[in-house]
């Protein structure tokens, strides 16, 4: 906004601030790495610098995924956040374009009743839903996450949709009604194709939050083999008062990867759904 | 909502006379209901009906795996005098209210910071924005060694500069404990509303600040009012949200400090937790997390009219 600062203001204007954020915001995730690279003679020895690592070792990460079931809870977590993403992205148009495009009687109470269940948060909902999840014996199925993940996800997925679609022009549904397309085919063929950087907007938030969930996985899932990423490096590589800081390290840092990876290729698509106003924070 | 004034007037025309299943089906509340139908169901199974069993949870005594009796408002009586129910809800207006605070303040510093020509921009913003996106509870593990009572390299750190050792033992002091809980919140949402509310400065149109330069407001002054009230819708929306994730919190409590030490971190969420499934009391726990209704209540229709006006 302005220009023309000279270099030590610049420095003291824009890198020091700057500087300071990034380096708040990454610390932790430094001593994450080293320390996951850390034998453990030195991760325990109080007399040596914590800030360098003098022998890494890969030792940790070949403990994780060969002594835990760390590969088998990526395997599930991975499965269950592209099913519930798919879910309720299919979900979540379907509510999405009769309110973004449609007029009929109850539609802006709709669109308040949506906003509203997606602000209803998950401790709210976790004791019945446990309890209705063991009469439906889906208790340690990955099914049962399947189906309780896009209860948020469905009203967030909406919420986010019907601001993207609001926004694309009318013009060619309208040429396609004309030339005689039912609802159903304007919606499929012409609308919904040019949609795609909503959907992967959407979709990145979906598959991130799905990442995140904790609750649900933590009640539903009690089994090794069925469990996802968090729950399993927080109920496994945690034993009463022992903790392998090593190999927890290394597990927390492996099981940000898929999420990173899949963040540095749609990081603009991701601040644009960020920016939308439709993200809980 | 948009409203569709211009009339198809082809289509008008070519419609048959009488009733098809067809044009039926092309009607616009019929689409749209029957469209919206699939999603409504699943959302009424497993939202709205979860939330209403719930409340009837909430009144009966209902011990894991046996069948409740009714047993009306007794479980929120025994809430009602039971001393850590209130200093549950004392901690999560203390949680809620400072962490916050903190992200606002932060993250308009955050934004104010961002909104300057630098090189290698949206790269630094991709940074930023990591602590929002990696896992909760996989960045609380790493928080979780930085504060360990034994190990922790932020004690070290102090005790090179001079502290002397062991250091502060930050999860097993009851404010400290706080305090650090407060921070790691703050750690993981301030890139959101920095970016956000970035988003919303970078709309700012620049002729305003010139106007304001121009009339002799100093930089305090333009920020002050300029920048402050153009931001203030999203800062509201930023910071509802915000409140009511912050509010009912589970995860990083639950990792870092299972609530303890002495219940100083508890929040209504874990103490709803640690009744309904750790200690099997379905119904007290139910009736633990619906005591966090009113003040959400509050909030989502605060929350859901400022979003429909907006």
């Amino acid at each position: 906004m302005v220009t023309g600062y000279g270099p030590l203001q610049r420095v003291l204007r824009v890198w020091l601030p700057v500087g300071f954020f990034m380096l708040v915001a990454l610390l932790p995730f430094y001593w994450m790495a080293i320390a996951s690279l850390k034998p453990n003679s030195e991760l325990y020895n109080p007399n040596i610098s914590s800030l360098i690592v003098y022998h890494p070792t890969l030792k940790h990460y070949v403990d994780l995924l060969t002594q835990t079931g760390f590969l088998r809870w990526t395997w599930n977590t991975m499965l269950v956040s592209v099913i519930s993403t798919a879910i309720s992205l299919v979900l979540g148009s379907m509510l999405a374009y009769p309110l973004a495009r449609m007029r009929f009687a109850g539609a802006s109470l709709m669109a308040m009743a949506v906003a509203a269940v997606y602000l209803v948060p998950q401790p709210l909902l976790f004791l019945p839903l446990a309890d209705i999840i063991n009469r439906l014996h889906l208790g340690n199925t990955l099914t049962s996450v399947i189906l309780t993940y896009p209860t948020m996800l469905v009203p967030f997925c909406a919420w986010l949709l019907l601001g993207y679609f609001k926004t694309v022009p009318k013009d060619l549904e309208e040429a396609a009604r004309i030339d005689g397309a039912s609802r159903l085919q304007t919606m499929r063929r012409i609308f919904l194709p040019l949609c795609t950087p909503g959907f992967i907007s959407a979709g990145i938030f979906a598959f991130t939050l799905s990442q995140n969930e904790f609750l649900y996985a933590l009640i539903f899932l009690t089994k090794s083999s069925v469990r996802t990423v968090p729950v399993g490096v927080i109920s496994e590589l945690i034993r009463g008062d022992v903790f392998y800081w090593g190999q927890l390290m290394a597990g927390a840092l492996l099981g940000s990867i898929p999420v990173a990876i899949i963040y540095s290729f749609f990081v603009e698509h991701y601040v644009a759904g960020l920016t939308s106003g439709a993200v809980k924070g | 909502m948009t409203i569709r004034t211009e009339p198809l007037a082809g289509l008008a025309q070519r419609a048959p006379r009488g009733w098809s299943l067809s044009t039926w089906l092309d009607r616009e509340s019929v689409f749209s209901w029957l469209m919206m139908s699939l999603p409504i169901l699943f959302l009424a199974g497993f939202v709205g009906y979860p939330f209403f069993y719930g409340i009837l949870l909430s009144l009966e005594n209902r011990p894991v795996a046996q069948p409740g009796t009714f047993i009306g408002l007794k479980n929120f009586i025994t809430d009602f005098h039971d001393p850590i129910f209130w200093q549950v809800a004392i901690n999560t207006f203390v949680y809620t209210g400072a962490a916050t605070l903190l992200k606002m303040v932060g993250g308009l510093g955050l934004a104010l910071a961002m909104n300057q020509n630098f090189r290698m921009k949206n790269l630094v913003r991709a940074f930023l924005l990591l602590p929002f996106i990696v896992p909760t509870v996989l960045s609380t593990v790493a928080w979780m060694w930085m504060l360990d009572p034994a190990f922790s390299v932020v004690n070290r750190l102090l005790i090179e500069l001079g502290v002397p050792p062991p250091g502060p033992s930050w999860l097993g002091n009851p404010i400290l404990a706080m305090c650090s809980i407060i921070v790691i919140n703050t750690w993981r949402g301030l890139p959101f509303y920095g970016i956000t509310l970035l988003a919303g400065l970078q709309t700012v149109p620049p002729e305003l600040y010139e106007a304001a330069t121009i009339d002799g407001a100093s930089g305090w002054q333009r920020f002050r009012f300029v920048t402050l009230p153009l931001l203030k819708p999203i800062i509201m929306i930023v910071t509802l949200f915000s409140v009511i994730f912050t509010f009912a919190d589970f995860q990083l409590v639950y990792v870092l400090t299972h609530g303890g030490p002495q219940n100083a971190t508890q929040l209504f969420a874990t103490y709803a937790f640690d009744i309904g499934m750790s200690a099997g009391q379905l119904g007290l726990g139910a009736s633990v997390a619906l005591a966090m209704l009113p003040a959400l209540g509050i909030l989502i229709v605060a929350m859901t009219l400022y979003m429909r006006r907006a």
